[in-house]
């Protein structure tokens, strides 16, 4: 099965909008609760930083009976520097974005711990893939 | 403990009733900071805050978290309520300050996160 949810940059009062979505859908399948928690609190990280960072992005969600992938593809600025921004504490969040509670260089390092895989792969000024797959046995 | 208790013992009012009300609630964290509240991995936990936007309740959901205390007297929008209601959140609100809050509810034997 194969979802599609498009995120709107800049806009906080609808972000989580599609992490939402996914979340309801895994539980109608049954899944492990404490899974679904770990997938969209990953989901809902990486969200929040298409709507904090870029101008617009695409959640893609494939799962079967093994894995769920999801795949978070944005236009925007880029990281141009992905091991540093997978550091701790590292942010270029903006004050506004941070009023809202985010941007305390947390979201990155907070994806990768709830995800069995995760890939990030950037170019400055295009855009910024995030992957994440979680295996569901 | 349950969210009738909280109200009892923070003198809170309850803004928004969520499906699980009555749940157990044995721990508690405290932050603004919703990136804070997404590293968390614990259940049957409230939440305090003086956040109050609709973020706050997008971490609630996300977190598996069935009650969100607001202090401070932290105003709770039309918006946040709805959204609230929609993934059975119950939304209280105290005019004490967190720190008063969270010294309240630890003495009444709530437990923090680590």
């Amino acid at each position: 099965m194969e979802f599609n949810y498009e995120i709107e940059g800049g806009n906080f009062s609808h972000a989580g909008t599609a992490s939402s979505e996914v979340k309801k859908l895994l539980k109608q399948l049954n899944v492990n609760p404490a899974l679904i928690k770990r997938i969209v609190v990953a989901l809902y990280e990486a969200e929040v930083n298409v709507v904090a960072h870029a101008y617009e992005g695409v959640m893609n969600v494939v799962f079967d009976n093994n894995a769920i992938v999801v795949k978070i593809a944005d236009k925007g600025p880029g990281i141009p520097d992905i091991n540093l921004a997978m550091q701790e504490g590292f942010s270029t969040a903006s004050p506004a974005v941070r009023e809202m509670g985010f941007g305390a260089g947390m979201g990155l390092p907070n994806i990768k711990k709830n995800c069995d895989e995760l890939k990030i792969e950037s170019e400055v000024n295009k855009g910024t893939t995030v992957t994440m797959i979680t295996h569901l046995n | 403990m349950t969210a009738e208790d909280v109200i009892k013992l923070t003198e809170a009012v309850q803004v928004c009733t969520g499906n699980q009300s009555h749940n157990e609630i044995k721990y508690a964290v405290a932050a603004d900071l919703m990136s804070d509240i997404l590293t968390v991995n614990t259940d049957e936990l409230l939440l305090i805050t003086g956040m109050a936007n609709l973020q706050v309740i997008r971490t609630a959901e996300m977190s598996d978290i069935s009650t969100v205390l607001f202090v401070r007297g932290k105003n709770i929008t039309e918006e946040m309520c709805e959204l609230a209601k929609e993934n059975g959140i119950t939304l209280l609100q105290s005019k004490m300050s967190m720190f008063n809050v969270c010294g309240i509810l630890y003495k009444a034997g709530l437990k923090p996160v680590f």
